[in-house]
């Protein structure tokens, strides 16, 4: 049995201007133990996705799916108590920002303690033991004297290895990393993924990465889904994603590495991911695809082979015939 | 921390002096003659008149007066009253507690109902519940005191006849006032009713002088909580699973009152303003009847004087306000210096 299952989740932010759909219609699922990433440029609706599954969304979004579940249990018919008591003990968060993510008025020592008081029954002189414990785990030199150090004398990297101590204190069984680097310098950031990935094989939980570098996900994950303007494009374990990618936005995306680069000049997708005012009929990629036709322009494509568009890349890497074509041809 | 509060206490030294020529100045400005005025309606001859001039200094010029005032404050000394002949620090000591008996109750009234209406307020946002603390906070805060202080006698005092009009105590009870305080004196005294007399001599002044406090604090509560609770650090608490009161209660709560005790402390000077009038509605024999007192008579030194000691004790009251925001301000706490 998976561990998570989410299917057709979409979230609807009430707006000054009226409903805006920053997710539409996401499957996800996750097997215990598991690496599943998450990329997609910045406002693809990665993070909401996820908040949505934590309930930490603000009053405004209205969040609708088929299924969402932990475990078999179902989420969405769930009391909020019941919800509660699964976050930060089940399922766990670690954030963008790790500097502003840890209350500045409480120590280190406070901000752990508070997570193992709330989830575990464990006594006073256990709990310290465990919060030293985790600070070495993940890394923390010197963990006795950091506990009583408040966040702000905390450099970047230590806050985040902070969160990630606090979160899987209770042992979760899966842990949410929204772009846990991203923030932190180049130096740190391969410091702060090589630490994640150890922890999730000691420990045995399940990891979603949430990330906007492709090179990433190479790295760590097993399968990845690729959201763009809150659609699932393509979900694909990753070899095969990396090898044959059917959708455009994910060749694109492959085609910026580094390594990939065929020029000296780092290949980039001309524009930005749409946002609630300039959502393009049709396909929401097709403003920025290279493929894009008429039929891109005018109707929405449904899934075909893996990829949400109407000419999905075959193996070769080019785009196949539109549906319609190719039944009317045969 | 030693550096933070050394600055603060030697940003206060250009205040205080200027404090000292403002209190010079003000009363001096005013039209009347305080020897005439003293004299009452008898009048007095040339001869005297000018005798108590000399006596009191008032033949010198005005910047020669104000150097012997300053030279005799550095001493400690205020100078005596005109009129009662009494040194102007003992009567100010002997009516302070009063005032501070008041300030401290209308104080403990606007934290006890400012802050959790505001917190409820932030929390409920957008509720009846928030809409209407919202206007009623403007209201009491739009009250001209005398008028509200007026309002309530009539209500509470005259019509519903709960509480007494004016002073501190029944004139019946008499016992050993220690700390000057009435309802503290009165309760160690063991004497019920003597307390229960005090407290009710006391509610409808501390309300009169709480309202503007508590409305600026409940509305200053409820932004400081909304503005917190959007921060990334309360989505992590909200990520741990924590129940919803405490993230406010504790997590939200205690970063809000980093901003709002600060809006405390300027309400201490607000509030011994509105002291000088309360005690006037209320016949509160405090430092802001004195001072009123005085002001009519034209008894220069207990008003500079008095007006001195007020500055100074507001500026003690920031400065520990100040040494209270960094104790609750980690970020300031931990500099070192
Ligand atoms: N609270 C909110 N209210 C309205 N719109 C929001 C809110 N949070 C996020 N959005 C919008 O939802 C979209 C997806 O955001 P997000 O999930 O943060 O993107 P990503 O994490 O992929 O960069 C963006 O267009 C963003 O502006
Ligand atoms: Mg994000």
């Amino acid at each position: 049995m998976p561990l998570l299952e989410i299917q057709n989740l979409s979230v609807d932010f009430a707006t000054a201007h009226g409903k805006f759909r920053a997710v539409d219609g996401v499957n996800l699922t996750v097997d215990p133990g598991e690496t599943v990433a998450i990329v997609g440029e910045s406002g693809s609706g990665k993070s909401v996705s996820m908040l949505a599954l934590m309930g930490l969304l603000p009053w405004t979004a209205t969040i609708t799916a088929d299924r969402m579940a932990l475990d078999g249990r179902d989420l969405l018919t769930m009391s909020k108590r019941q919800r509660r008591s699964l976050a930060g003990k089940d399922i766990a968060m670690i954030f963008q920002e790790p500097m502003t993510s840890l209350n500045p008025c409480f120590t280190v020592g406070f901000q752990i303690d508070e997570i193992l008081k709330t989830h575990m029954s464990l006594t006073r002189k256990e709990r310290d033991r465990r919060a030293i414990e985790l600070m070495s785990l993940v890394g923390i030199p010197s963990p006795e004297s950091r506990l009583s150090a408040f966040p702000h004398q905390l450099s970047g990297g230590m806050s985040q290895r902070v969160m990630i101590a606090m979160m899987i204190a209770c042992n979760p069984r899966l842990l949410i990393a929204d772009e846990p680097t991203t923030a932190l310098d180049v130096t740190i950031q391969a410091q702060i993924l090589e630490l994640l990935l150890t922890l999730q094989q000691e420990t045995g939980m399940a990891l979603v990465l949430i990330t906007h570098d492709m090179g990433v996900v190479a790295e760590t994950a097993q399968r990845v889904v690729v959201q763009y303007a809150g659609q699932q494009v393509e979900a694909r374990p990753v070899l095969d994603l990396f090898d044959m990618p059917r959708h455009p936005y994910t060749q694109a995306l492959l085609a910026a590495l580094p390594e990939r680069a065929t020029s000296q000049h780092l290949p980039s997708i001309p524009g930005v991911v749409p946002g609630q005012f300039d959502r393009p009929a049709g396909c929401l990629f097709n403003p920025r695809c290279e493929y894009a036709t008429d039929l891109c322009r005018s109707t929405p494509p449904v899934v075909r082979d893996g990829a949400l568009c109407h000419m999905p890349l075959d193996d070769a890497g080019n785009p196949t015939q539109p549906k319609i074509l190719a039944e009317a041809a045969s | 921390m030693f550096r933070y509060t050394l600055n603060k206490v030697a940003l206060t030294i250009p205040t205080l002096i200027g404090v000292t020529i403002v209190a010079f100045a003000f009363i001096r400005l005013l039209p009347g003659d305080p020897i005439l005025l003293l004299a009452g309606e008898r009048g007095v001859t040339e001869e005297r008149y000018t005798q108590l001039a000399a006596q009191f200094g008032f033949d010198q010029p005005l910047w020669q007066q104000y150097l012997i005032f300053m030279g005799n404050l550095l001493q400690g000394d205020l100078g005596n009253s005109f009129v009662t002949k009494q040194p102007v620090l003992t009567e100010f000591l002997a009516r302070f507690p009063a005032t501070l008996e008041l300030s401290i109750f209308a104080m403990l009234l606007a934290l006890i109902v400012g802050l959790p209406a505001g917190v409820i307020a932030a929390v409920r946002r957008g509720t009846f519940f928030d809409h209407t603390l919202m206007t009623v906070s403007l209201t009491g805060y739009s009250m001209p005191i005398f008028w509200w202080g007026l309002l309530l006698i009539i209500l509470f005092s005259s019509i519903l006849g709960w509480t007494p009009v004016s002073g501190r105590i029944s004139v019946m009870y008499f016992f050993d006032m220690p700390t000057g305080l009435m309802t503290i004196d009165a309760l160690f005294s063991g004497d019920k009713g003597a307390f229960r007399s005090a407290l009710s001599h006391l509610i409808l002044p501390s309300i009169a002088l709480g309202t503007i406090p508590m409305a600026v604090i409940a509305r200053q509560t409820r932004s400081a909580i909304l503005e917190v609770l959007g921060e990334d650090y309360i989505r992590t608490a909200r990520a741990k699973g924590i129940s919803a009161w405490r993230i406010v209660g504790l997590h939200a709560l205690r970063n809000a009152l980093i901003t709002v005790v600060t809006v405390i402390g300027l309400q201490v000077g607000v509030l011994f303003a509105g002291a000088i009038l309360t005690e006037t509605i209320f016949a509160w024999p405090g430092i802001g009847k004195w001072m009123i007192d005085s002001i009519y008579r034209r008894d220069y030194q207990v008003v500079q004087g008095g007006l001195i000691l007020i500055a100074g004790i507001v500026m003690i009251v920031n400065l520990i306000v100040d040494f209270l925001y960094g104790l609750i301000n980690p970020r300031i706490r931990h500099t070192r210096g």
